[in-house]
């Protein structure tokens, strides 16, 4: 048996029932990523891992005695953190050069969650660099490979979260979502990814890109399993004053009757036609299954991806100034304090990063505040309002995750623009704070196609609820 | 086109260091963003409302007061240059 092919459900049931144990598994992980060629993670500490391991151990050993006390389903389950969550002691890249070097000084919420409840970090994934990207091919140290193709990306900028499950070589991954970025590599690799509600996780403890998008949420490999990891990160964290007061309650809900959304702005240019005909057909099977299929519009949607470009390097541009060389990571020798900022930030810092500044920078400065940040804000409503609309008449939406498969390593890293438009579809329910999740629809020739499964508020119950039904259905 | 000037302006404000060539990548990537945004003069005209509403959460803003007092030495001994208890910075005056 390979222990890393088990789900966290399977996983649990057989250290419950004393088959193997947690330092079993943790190693059985640890090897697949030494033995990796998929450059999925940043770093991982086998000490750190077996340390906790033999505690999830010791945690179980002791439950056997008391066969009343509950064990949490996350104990002794090895998993890998996206490298822009801090773990206390372990180093925080956020896949950049200017952090090369930075130690965590505290845990991140989900992390203390994650420990509470048991689970064994093996390490960290890479990202692009600060999250900004599609392909984590703007990482600082290098590109991670397509479990499925490695000529092509695994998406970004959760790339190393998604193709880590992908791979097996962690039983579920953090991962974080500004404007798509665990949908995206979710869906590019075959694995499920959930971006929850904002405000339903908190962010403290993870490196700020945009504040006001910005979203931890678990990439796993089927979806109760993504299930099981929600459950344990969220909830209101007085460390996150936009965290909010919410706990996850299990419902049933079902095709059946189910009235299910489907933008037809999601459907027209650009998207491969083998992309829709996958999606068209998830759909189909919701239908057979007793769902009402609604074709709904989001007329805003056009505008949604140069709302957004002016919206997150706007916050970027404010929430990367802390990194001037005097507070943690590189710090550049210079004989004036603004030498110091421009030539740390010049040497540490990547391309992308340093044009999404600038971008930011441009649209927040006198002049130009009001044509690009304060129209885009009024943008950001319109794309509030027609989701709003939508949710009005129907429970769910159904439409793809990224318009294209998995593409070649390489292919739009000096075209921003190009690169932009992978998140056209992920991007719009950002804008109004949404939940999204993506699940695998089916493949063309070796590469997967995920469907995006998009809810109202704080209704990730009912998504995951339908999701675990149009798993079986796709199967 | 976006002058070099005015990559040259605008990331002095960033506090960015660029190198000739990176201006001028900046320049060509710039334009063709800012054109882009363009799109955005189509928008219907709308009346703002607070950011976020009831409905779209992040509304759970309260006076709490927190503190990372606990972490001040771990802070501390992160920064590149200090002194004692202090972060060490270049002269300003």
């Amino acid at each position: 048996m390979d222990l890393t092919e088990l789900t966290i459900k399977q996983a649990h049931e057989g250290l419950k029932n004393k088959e193997f144990t947690s330092v079993d598994l943790t190693r059985a992980y640890l090897e697949k990523i030494k033995k990796s060629d998929l450059n999925s993670f940043i770093s991982f500490d086998e000490d750190f891992a077996l340390k906790q391991a033999a505690e999830a151990d010791a945690a179980f050993a002791k439950s056997f005695g008391e066969p009343k006390k509950k064990i949490s389903m996350l104990t002794g389950i090895p998993c890998a953190i996206k490298d822009a969550i801090m773990v206390e002691g372990q180093k925080c890249t956020a896949a950049s050069k200017i952090l090369e070097n930075y130690v965590a000084s505290y845990d991140a919420t989900v992390i203390k969650k994650l420990y509470e409840a048991g689970a064994v970090i093996l390490g960290k994934t890479n990202t692009d660099e600060f999250t900004m990207g599609s392909s984590t091919e703007n990482s600082a140290f290098g590109v991670t490979k397509n479990p499925y193709d490695k000529t092509r990306v695994a998406g970004g900028s959760s790339g190393g979260s998604a193709a880590a499950v992908a791979a097996n070589e962690a039983c579920f991954t953090l991962g974080s979502d500004t404007g798509g970025s665990i949908r995206q590599p979710a869906s590019l690799c075959g694995v499920v990814g959930l971006c929850p509600t904002y405000g339903s996780v908190s962010r403290y403890g993870l490196i700020a890109h945009a504040s006001s998008l910005d979203q931890i949420g678990p990439i796993a490999k089927n979806v109760e399993d993504a299930k099981i990891v929600f459950e344990a990160i969220c909830g209101e964290d007085k460390m996150d004053a936009t965290s909010a007061d919410y706990n996850f309650e299990e419902s049933k809900t079902e095709l059946k009757g189910l009235r299910i959304g489907v933008p037809k702005e999601y459907f027209s240019e650009g998207i491969e036609p083998e992309v829709k005909k996958i999606i068209k057909d998830a759909i189909k099977k919701s239908e057979k299954a007793g769902a009402k299929i609604i074709e709904i519009s989001l007329p805003s949607s056009e505008y949604a991806l140069a709302c957004y470009y002016v919206i997150d390097p706007s916050e970027i541009s404010a929430n990367l100034a802390r990194f001037d060389g005097i507070k943690y990571g590189l710090s550049e020798p210079a004989e004036n304090l603004l030498d110091v900022y421009l030539k740390t930030r010049g040497k540490g810092l990547g391309a992308e990063v340093k044009r999404r500044i600038i971008i930011g920078t441009y649209c927040l400065s006198s002049g130009y505040y009001d044509a690009y940040y304060k129209k885009a804000q009024e943008v950001r409503q319109l794309i509030r309002d027609d989701f709003a609309k939508a949710f009005e008449k129907v429970d769910l939406l159904f439409c793809p995750v990224s318009p294209f498969p998995a593409f070649k390593i390489g292919e739009k890293v000096d075209d921003p623009m190009s690169m932009y438009l992978a998140d056209i579809y992920t991007i719009p329910m950002k804008l109004a704070g949404l939940p999204g999740l993506s699940m695998s629809a089916g493949k063309i020739g070796d590469l997967p196609v995920g469907l995006q499964i998009i809810g109202n508020h704080f209704e990730e119950n009912k998504i995951l609820s339908v999701a675990e039904e149009m798993e079986k259905l796709l199967k | 086109m976006i002058s070099k000037e005015e990559v040259e302006h605008i990331a002095k404000l960033a506090r960015l260091e660029l190198s000739e060539k990176e201006v001028e990548k900046m320049q060509k990537d710039l334009s063709v963003i800012l054109d882009y945004f363009d799109l955005l003069k189509k928008a219907p005209k709308v009346d703002m409302r607070p950011a976020f509403a009831k409905t779209s959460a992040g509304e759970a803003r309260k006076d709490e007061v927190i503190s990372s007092h606990d972490i001040t030495d771990e802070l501390i001994a992160a920064s590149p240059d200090k002194k004692d208890d202090y972060i060490k910075v270049k002269n300003i005056f």
